[in-house]
C-alpha cells in the first residue's frame, strides 16, 4: 500500500455540555498519514489543541478494534465515515486526500443527548436490554450445553444478529431516530434459539413499549440503518421483530 | 505470612471439600449485605450478576457508558472447557495439566485444578443465556484447537467469542439492574480504596461527567479491573484500560504478585508510525490454519507470493515438530524475535513475519469443500475460491479487520504479524478464595495473579473471568461476610471515607497545578519506550537498572512539568489519564524490580542470563519457584514475601514442545 500524507480542514461539533449551545469550529490538520487510523488523526490534532493550553476534543472510544461500540461520529453526514461495514475507529486516512474538509458531528437523537462536544448519553440502550433482552435463567446448574441440539442456520443467525455492538449508528442514520434495527437484533438474537422461546412475547412487548418510553421514533422502512450498520445487522430483523410483535399482541393462553 | 488457605485433601477434592463446608449467608441476611464490584468485564459482570442473583445488594462501576463496553469484549478466539465433547482424550486433569504446565509451574495447583473443573459448567451456563457458540450440522457444538494443547477444546463464534460472552454476561447483569439487586454507576472511575477497622469498606470514586467525588460503602470490596499492559503504551487494551483501581488498593496494603509476568502476544499486526495508539491483535485461532514462515535469505525483499516454497523458513514448524504453530505463546513470540533480530524479518521495518493461510485455505479447506461438492480433479483456482468460503465463515471477521487496517488483502497474500503485550499473569497476590491479603477485598480476573503462572494459554482468560465470577465468588464471599450479617452500612461522613476522599481530592488538585508544557499523552508514550526495550520480550540485569532509573526520571518530569487542559469539575478526559498514567510509572518501576529479582527464565518472563543452549527459557525452581507478592512501603520502595509453590501432582519438566 502505498504511503502519502496531506493536509486537511476539519470541522469539528463542539459544545460545553448538554445544556449550552454548541457549534462548528473548524481545524486544519497537517502531515497526516495514510497509514492513521481516523482516531489517530484526532490524537494529533487534540495534541495540538493541549499544547494551544486550549480544551481538548471529547469523543468517545476504547477497544479501537471495532467491537466494543463506543466509537460514534457522525462524518459527512454519515454514521461512522465513509467505509461500508466499519466503525470510525478502523476508519483509516487512506480514505481521505490532501486538501479534503471533513465534518464531524455527534449522534443526534433525543434520546442520545450529547454530553460534551462528540460524546452522547447512549444509556437509553442499556434501559431497552433491561426491559427483556436477556434470558431468565441464573447461574447455576442448567443443562448440558449439548442437550438441546440447535439447527446450524439457526445458531448462525442468531450470532448474526448479535454482532450487534451497540454502537447507536442506526439511530443516527435513521431520520426517525428509531431503535428498531438495535431491539431487533437483540429479540432476533434471543428468540430463534430455544433457549430464549420461554420469553419470546414479552421480550417482543417490553422492549418495544421502552424504546417509545425513551422517546425514539418509529421505523417507516428506509433502511438507511441497515446500509451504516458496521457489523452489517439485516433488516430483515426487523420485519422479524414486527411478526413477534404483532403474535405477542393477537395470541393469549 | 502468606496464607493462601488451600483447603487439605487431595487435588481433586478440594474444592467439593471447601464447598461442603464454606459458610452460608441466608436469604434474609444477603439482603441487608452490599457489594460493590468495580469493573464489568467477564468476571465483573458475571460476578455482579450472580451475587445480585443470589440476594445481595450490588452497586457495580466502570469507566466506560456502558458495562457492554469492557475490554473483553475483543476477546476474539475463544474459550477453553474440559468437555471432551470431541472424544479427543480431553479431561479436566488434562486442561489442568496443561495450564500449569503452559504456566511454567509458576501458578498454585490448587485454583487451577478448580478452574478446569468449573470450565464445564460455564459452557452450560453461557448456552442457557443464549450465546450463540459455532456449532457443526447436527446441531452440537463445535470446538477448535489452541496453543499448548493437543486436543480441541475451545468453544468459540467465529473471531468474536469475547463479545458474545460478555454480551450474555451483560445481559444478565441487565436483567439484575432491572430487577433492583443491582445499582449500575456507569462513566465512573474508582480512585480509592476505603479501609475501616483493617476490612475494606468502599470506594472513592470520581464521576467521569460531573467530575464530582463520590462515597460509597460496601461490606466487601471486589476488583475486576482487568490488566496492566498498558503501563507499556502500545497493547492490544483497550486505550481505557488500567491499573489505578488495582493500584489504589495496593498502596492501601494489598500484596502485587508477580508483576513482571508479561504475556507478549506472538500475532499483532504490527506498528506502522510514530503515530500509533494502540494495537490490533490477530487471534491465536489463526495459528490453526496459518503457517507461519520468513524468507530462508536473509533481507529477502520480495513479495511474499514471489517467493518459492523451498525458499521459505517455516520456522516454529522446523524447531517444534510435536506442536508446530500452535506452541504457546511466550514461544512463539520469542521464535519471532529471534528471527527478525537475525535478519530475516519482512515488511518495511524488518520487523514482522508472515501469517499465512494458503496452505490450508487449499489443501485442507479446499480439498474438503471439493470432494463434498464432488468435484474431481479440482484445478488450483476451484480449490482457493472453495476455501476461501470456508474461512470466511471462520476468520471472516479477522480477516475484514486486517484488510482495513493494513489495506491488504489476507486471502491474497499472506499477513504480516509481530509479537505485542496483551495479558498480563501478574495481578493483584489472592488466596484461594480470591480475597486479597486485605480482609473483605477480593480479586477477580486478569486483575489478580492467580492461574496462569507465567504465561497464560490461549482461550483461557474467558475461562478464568467467568470461572471467578460466575462459581467462584459466590460460594467463597459466603464464607466472609457470615460473619458480617450484623454490621451496619457505615455513612459516608466516617472519618476514613473523609479521609479517603480529601486524599484523592489532593491528588487531582497536585495534578492539575502542575501546569507544565508536556502532555500526558507524551509522557505515556515515553514509558512505555522503556518498559518495552528493557522490560519487554527479552530482559537483563543491567537493562532492567537502566530502566528503573529511567523511569524514576521520567516520573519526577512527569510531576513537575505536565499540562492538564480544563478544570476538576466537569468532565476531563486528560485528568482521568493523568491519574492513570501517574499509577502506570510506579508499577511500572515494581514490574522492573519483580523482573530484576527474579533470575530465571520462565514463561513470558526471559531473563537473556538464564537460557538453555538452544535458547530457551531456562527455570531455576530450586530458587524461583514462588510467587512474587510485593508489599508497598512508600516511594519506591517494596518488600518481598514469597508464596512457595508447592507441586503435588504436575511435577515440574523443562518444558518442551519439540
Amino acid at each position: 500500500m502505498e504511503q502519502y500524507t496531506m493536509n486537511l480542514t476539519l470541522k469539528v461539533w463542539r459544545q460545553k455540555n448538554g445544556n449550552e449551545p454548541g457549534r462548528f469550529d473548524t481545524y486544519p490538520v497537517k502531515n497526516i498519514s495514510s497509514e492513521m487510523s481516523f482516531l489517530e488523526m484526532i490524537d494529533v490534532l487534540n495534541e495540538e489543541i493541549i499544547r494551544e493550553g486550549k480544551d481538548p476534543i471529547a469523543f468517545d472510544h476504547d477497544c479501537r478494534e471495532g467491537i466494543c461500540g463506543m466509537c460514534s461520529m457522525y462524518i459527512d453526514g454519515r454514521p461512522h465515515g465513509p467505509w461500508e461495514k466499519n466503525t470510525v475507529c478502523q476508519l483509516h486516512m487512506r480514505a481521505y486526500k490532501d486538501g479534503d474538509t471533513i465534518v464531524i458531528e455527534p449522534w443526534r437523537a433525543n434520546a442520545f443527548p450529547v454530553i460534551k462536544d462528540l460524546m452522547v448519553d447512549r444509556s437509553s440502550f442499556d434501559r431497552i436490554i433491561q426491559a427483556g433482552g436477556y434470558i431468565s435463567v441464573n447461574t447455576g446448574s442448567p443443562v448440558d450445553a449439548n442437550a438441546i441440539p440447535v439447527q446450524k442456520d439457526m445458531a448462525d443467525a442468531a450470532f448474526a444478529a448479535a454482532a450487534c455492538i451497540g454502537c447507536g449508528a442506526c439511530v443516527a442514520a435513521c431520520k426517525n431516530s428509531s431503535a428498531m434495527l438495535f431491539l431487533s437484533a437483540k429479540v432476533t438474537h434471543l428468540g430463534l434459539l430455544p433457549q430464549g422461546h420461554p420469553e419470546r412475547r414479552s421480550r417482543a412487548l417490553n422492549m418495544v413499549a421502552q424504546m417509545d418510553k425513551e422517546g425514539f421514533g418509529a421505523c417507516t422502512n428506509t433502511g438507511a440503518c441497515e446500509a451504516v450498520c458496521p457489523k452489517g445487522i439485516s433488516i430483515e430483523n426487523i420485519a422479524r421483530l414486527n411478526r413477534e410483535y404483532i403474535m405477542a399482541g393477537l395470541v393469549t393462553e | 505470612m502468606l496464607d493462601s488457605k488451600i483447603p487439605s485433601g487431595s487435588l481433586e477434592q478440594k474444592w467439593a471439600e471447601y464447598k461442603g463446608h464454606a459458610k452460608l449467608v441466608n436469604p434474609a441476611n444477603k439482603r441487608k449485605l452490599e457489594v460493590i464490584v468495580v469493573g464489568t468485564g467477564l468476571a465483573g459482570a458475571s460476578a455482579a450478576a450472580s451475587l445480585g442473583e443470589l440476594g445481595y445488594q450490588v452497586k457495580a462501576y466502570c469507566f466506560q457508558d456502558s458495562p457492554r463496553r469492557a475490554h473483553s469484549i475483543a476477546a476474539q478466539g475463544g474459550i477453553n472447557a474440559a468437555k471432551n465433547y470431541q472424544n479427543d482424550g480431553d479431561s479436566v486433569f488434562r486442561l489442568f495439566y496443561d495450564t500449569v504446565k503452559g504456566g511454567d509451574y509458576r501458578a498454585r495447583e490448587s485454583n487451577v485444578h478448580r478452574l478446569a473443573e468449573v470450565s464445564v459448567n460455564i459452557i452450560d451456563q453461557c448456552v442457557a443465556q443464549g450465546v450463540p457458540f459455532a456449532r457443526d450440522y447436527g446441531g452440537m457444538l463445535n470446538n477448535r484447537s489452541f496453543g499448548g494443547t493437543q486436543v480441541k477444546r475451545t468453544f468459540y463464534a467465529a473471531g468474536q467469542t469475547g463479545q458474545q460472552l460478555l454480551i450474555g454476561a451483560y445481559q444478565a447483569l441487565e436483567r439484575q439492574v432491572a430487577l433492583g439487586n443491582v445499582k449500575m454507576y456507569t462513566r465512573h472511575e474508582m480512585l480509592e480504596l476505603v479501609i475501616v477497622d483493617g476490612k475494606a469498606r468502599g470506594i472513592i470514586c470520581r464521576n467521569l461527567v460531573s467530575g464530582e467525588l463520590e462515597k460509597h460503602f460496601g461490606h466487601a470490596v471486589l476488583l475486576c479491573t482487568g490488566g496492566y499492559g498498558n503501563v507499556f503504551y502500545l497493547s492490544t487494551n483497550a486505550m481505557g484500560s488500567n491499573a489505578t483501581a488495582a493500584w489504589k488498593a495496593h498502596k492501601k496494603g494489598a500484596f502485587f504478585g508477580n508483576p513482571c509476568f508479561t504475556q507478549i502476544h506472538p500475532t499483532c499486526i504490527p506498528v506502522s508510525g510514530d503515530h500509533q495508539s494502540k494495537l490490533t491483535l490477530m487471534s491465536e485461532s489463526l495459528r490453526n490454519d496459518g503457517r507461519i514462515w520468513v524468507p530462508k535469505q536473509k533481507g529477502d525483499k520480495r513479495k511474499a507470493n514471489d517467493i518459492p516454497e523451498e525458499e521459505r523458513d517455516y520456522y516454529l514448524e522446523r524447531r517444534y515438530p510435536a506442536f508446530g504453530n500452535l506452541v504457546p505463546r511466550d514461544v512463539a513470540s520469542r521464535a519471532a524475535k529471534e528471527r527478525c533480530d537475525a535478519g530475516y524479518g519482512v515488511g518495511t521495518t524488518g520487523q514482522a513475519v508472515y501469517l499465512d493461510f494458503k496452505y490450508n485455505l487449499i489443501n485442507k479447506y479446499g480439498r474438503a469443500e471439493a470432494n463434498k461438492h464432488g468435484i474431481e480433479n479440482p484445478d488450483t483456482e476451484t480449490l482457493i475460491r472453495l476455501g476461501k468460503e470456508v474461512v470466511k465463515e471462520e476468520y471472516g471477521n479477522l480477516f475484514d479487520m486486517y484488510e482495513k487496517i493494513t489495506g491488504e488483502n489476507p486471502y491474497e497474500v499472506p499477513m504480516r504479524i509481530y509479537p505485542a503485550v496483551h495479558y498480563t499473569m501478574g495481578g493483584l497476590w489472592v488466596d484461594y478464595e480470591l480475597m486479597t491479603n486485605v480482609k473483605g477485598l477480593y480479586c477477580l480476573g486478569e486483575a489478580n495473579f492467580s492461574d496462569h503462572g507465567a504465561n497464560r494459554l490461549g482461550a483461557s482468560a474467558l475461562m478464568q473471568g467467568l470461572a471467578d465470577g460466575y462459581f467462584v465468588i459466590p460460594y467463597t464471599i459466603g464464607n466472609y461476610l457470615a460473619d458480617d450479617i450484623a454490621t451496619k452500612p457505615i455513612p459516608a461522613d466516617h472519618p476514613a471515607f473523609v479521609e479517603a476522599e480529601n486524599a484523592v481530592a489532593g491528588r487531582i488538585s497536585t495534578l492539575m497545578n502542575i501546569k507544565g508544557t508536556q502532555t500526558v499523552e507524551s509522557f505515556h508514550k515515553r514509558l512505555g519506550k522503556i518498559m518495552w526495550e528493557k522490560c519487554g520480550m527479552a530482559r537483563n540485569e543491567q537493562g532492567l537498572k537502566e530502566a528503573i532509573t529511567e523511569i524514576q526520571q521520567l516520573k519526577k518530569e512527569f510531576w513537575s512539568d505536565l499540562k492538564i487542559p480544563g478544570a476538576i469539575n466537569e468532565m476531563n478526559p486528560e485528568l482521568d489519564k493523568a491519574g492513570r498514567v501517574a499509577d502506570f510509572f510506579e508499577l511500572g518501576e515494581l514490574m522492573c524490580r519483580d523482573a530484576l529479582n527474579r533470575k530465571e527464565s520462565c514463561g513470558g518472563h526471559f531473563r537473556e542470563e538464564s537460557q538453555t543452549e538452544e535458547g530457551e527459557a531456562k527455570r531455576d525452581d530450586a530458587n524461583f519457584s514462588y510467587v512474587a507478592a510485593w508489599e508497598f512501603k512508600g516511594e519506591s520502595n517494596w518488600e518481598l514475601h514469597k508464596e512457595e509453590l508447592i507441586f503435588e501432582v504436575a511435577k515440574p519438566t523443562q518444558r518442551s514442545y519439540k
